[in-house]
């Protein structure tokens, strides 16, 4: 219609799509690994409510705002809500599901170094959602 | 044009006008006060978080309610109405026809946005813009979210009105002799922005009601205690939203067509790569809504059908950006303030798809979900790219508005100003994301790297707000004392260019 050849920007069309195809199949393979729970990964359930977290080990001791967990030991959280909708973050990890009423969502790692990490809500939940905080104990 | 303050009238003859020009002025002035309400909140939210614990901000939930009027503000009551504001000004003159198709609805349409607008205002709701249940049905407290509810309710009729009457008006009443295909792209914009606001907004007007009901007690669509689905709202609510990022972007990129090649002095490189790329991009932002939502727990195939719809808004978005650049290419620029505020928010819509096309990415998504990135990501469109897009047109429709040229130093000035604060704020935000800081926070832990570059993002926060005052004084001592625009050729660009103002449009 301009009376004259488009041919560059089919190029650069071209080049685009090339650099997005590269981009998706890469996050899509990594998240394909990411995804694949260890078989001998350990369950703690993680719930949350209006403004703190409750954690329940495999076998039934149960942490509020506070986790302690072991160095190398595979874990699968299995993260539901109570009140409203909030976010399990743990972001030295990167930790995040939301926690949604009704619904169990899992996220699986492996803690490789002992110390203490932040656990936060990143979901908007509420008066004191900006406090609501707890920590992860990683001991050797 | 309207000339208002060459040939002074009173002003209820404007208010009660149905004449496209008198209803795109009323538009433009109501979108630029909302803009500055909504950017003096910002400035509060900012100054909150300049450092860590309280400073001027009295508790958490006044906070809260802040960022949500704040976003609410920002984009239902200065984006939107901002561009239907250039719409009505110059669809119906790019289309040659007298009016919009139908002027009474046109101001009916209008007159929804200010009781709207005051019930967003009054209520001061604090669930957010986004509003999800369970908090916004069974927490959020009344009546401020109900009011919230109503207005949105309201803003919802009157761009679907709006959107109907920019449609007739670009397919049925252009003129015979100019086939659509040379349509000028900004009309074509509103054109496709127009479509999509048909198609998406109603899901959202269901969504409302749902959540209206559910907070009176009478359902439970999106109460778990009552059987429901909270994640049912958010794919409501995003088949809306996300399409309307678009609605919002579209018209920008069509004032950027309209600035760039009269200030390049070059015809658009390519008239029908822009028509094709406005229509891919109307398709396209119905297949991305729930990449809002990868950690809701999406299974995996449903990510990766979302991340591929995603990614295939890139190309056409990215056709705009050459289609830009291949037009300035070899032209002889003249970076007046228009142009400037033009080519800046090319450099940052370009900056907030990089950014996008990481999002997109699944696994990077669970990095900055829910972060500061995302403040920062969406920011660099919703300020850097469709603000900039609309404050250069507002410089550029400033002679045929008011017959007097701004002052075009202290445009400059208010360009630089926002281009560094906007970089300062938003690209910060970005990597305070990374660090992990919580987006809708009213204090964070004070780690010097977060202290630090919060304090980075509240000095140019502030540094935008002085050039926004500059903004305003320019505009209004300009709109009254300044000198009298050249109206054949404002800038002195020279050549032989349509000008809105030529066109055969008998005024009342």
């Amino acid at each position: 219609m301009s009376g004259h050849s488009n041919w560059p920007e089919w190029i650069y069309v071209g080049v685009v799509i090339c650099l997005l195809a590269y981009v998706g199949a890469e996050a899509w393979n990594v998240e394909r690994l990411v995804e694949h729970t260890p078989a001998d990964a350990e369950v703690i359930k993680v719930v949350g409510q209006q403004w703190f977290w409750t954690f329940e080990h495999a076998d039934g001791t149960k942490e509020v705002g506070e986790l302690h967990l072991k160095k190398g030991q595979p874990y699968k959280f299995e993260i539901t809500a109570k009140d409203v909708n909030h976010s399990f973050n743990i972001h030295d990890y990167v930790i995040l599901q939301d926690a949604i009423v009704g619904r169990v969502n899992t996220a699986w790692f492996v803690p490789d170094e002992a110390g203490e990490y932040i656990i936060q809500c990143r979901e908007y939940c509420g008066l004191l959602h900006y406090n609501m905080r707890g920590t992860l104990i990683v001991e050797e | 044009m309207v000339l208002e303050l060459q040939k002074p009238r009173p002003i209820w003859q404007i208010m009660f006008s149905t004449h496209h020009t008198d209803v795109g002025l009323l538009y433009t002035i109501t979108s630029i006060a909302f803009f500055f309400m909504g950017g003096a909140l910002a400035l509060g939210i900012r100054a909150e978080l300049f450092f860590p614990g309280t400073q001027i901000i009295a508790d958490s939930m006044t906070f809260n309610r802040i960022f949500t009027v704040h976003g609410t503000a920002m984009i239902f009551l200065f984006l939107l109405p901002f561009a239907s504001g250039v719409g009505n000004y110059f669809v119906p003159i790019m289309v040659r026809y007298k009016d919009m198709a139908y002027p009474k609805l046109n101001a009916v349409a209008f007159w929804m946005i200010p009781p709207a607008g005051a019930l967003i205002w009054l209520g001061f709701a604090d669930f957010t813009w986004y509003a999800t249940p369970p908090y916004s049905a069974i927490r959020s407290p009344g009546p401020s979210a109900d009011m919230w509810i109503f207005a949105q309710k309201i803003l919802g009729v009157s761009s679907v009105l709006g959107a109907i009457n920019f449609i007739v008006t670009i397919l049925k009443c252009k003129h015979p002799d100019l086939p659509l295909s040379k349509v000028p792209l900004l009309a074509w914009s509103f054109l496709s922005a127009s479509l999509i606001v048909i198609v998406a907004v109603p899901t959202f007007a269901a969504a409302l009601v749902m959540l209206l009901t559910d907070r009176l007690g009478v359902s439970g669509f999106f109460d778990p205690s009552k059987g429901g689905d909270p994640i049912a709202y958010q794919h409501l609510f995003w088949f809306t939203f996300h399409p309307e990022v678009y609605v919002l972007v579209i018209p920008a990129i069509g004032m950027m067509y309209e600035i760039i090649p009269r200030f390049s002095r070059k015809p658009i490189f390519s008239q029908s790569s822009g028509i094709f790329a406005f229509v891919m991009l109307s398709i396209v932002s119905f297949s991305s809504w729930a990449h809002h939502m990868y950690a809701t727990g999406m299974s995996f195939t449903e990510k990766t059908v979302f991340m591929i719809g995603t990614l295939a808004a890139v190309p056409a978005s990215g056709m705009h950006v050459f289609n830009f650049i291949a037009t300035m290419w070899g032209g002889r620029i003249r970076f007046a303030t228009p142009m400037m505020w033009a080519v800046g928010g090319i450099a940052l819509f370009f900056s907030a798809g990089a950014g996008g096309v990481a999002n997109a990415a699944m696994p990077f998504d669970f990095i900055t979900h829910d972060s500061y990135w995302v403040v920062g990501h969406f920011h660099l469109f919703v300020m850097g790219t469709i603000a900039f897009g609309s404050i250069g047109f507002l410089y550029y429709m400033f002679p045929y508005i008011t017959g007097r040229m701004y002052n075009e130093t202290w445009g400059k000035i208010h360009f630089i100003t926002a281009f560094a604060g906007t970089v300062m704020v938003f690209f910060t935000q970005h990597v305070l994301g990374l660090y992990g800081m919580p987006r809708r926070v009213f204090d964070y832990i004070p780690s010097p790297e977060y202290i630090i570059m919060n304090q980075i993002a509240s000095v140019g926060a502030m540094i935008i707000g002085a050039g926004m005052v500059i903004w305003l004084i320019n505009m209004i001592y300009s709109a009254g004392k300044g000198k009298e625009a050249n109206m054949d050729d404002p800038w002195g660009l020279g050549g032989k260019y349509y000008f809105p103002h030529q066109a055969k449009n008998p005024h009342h």
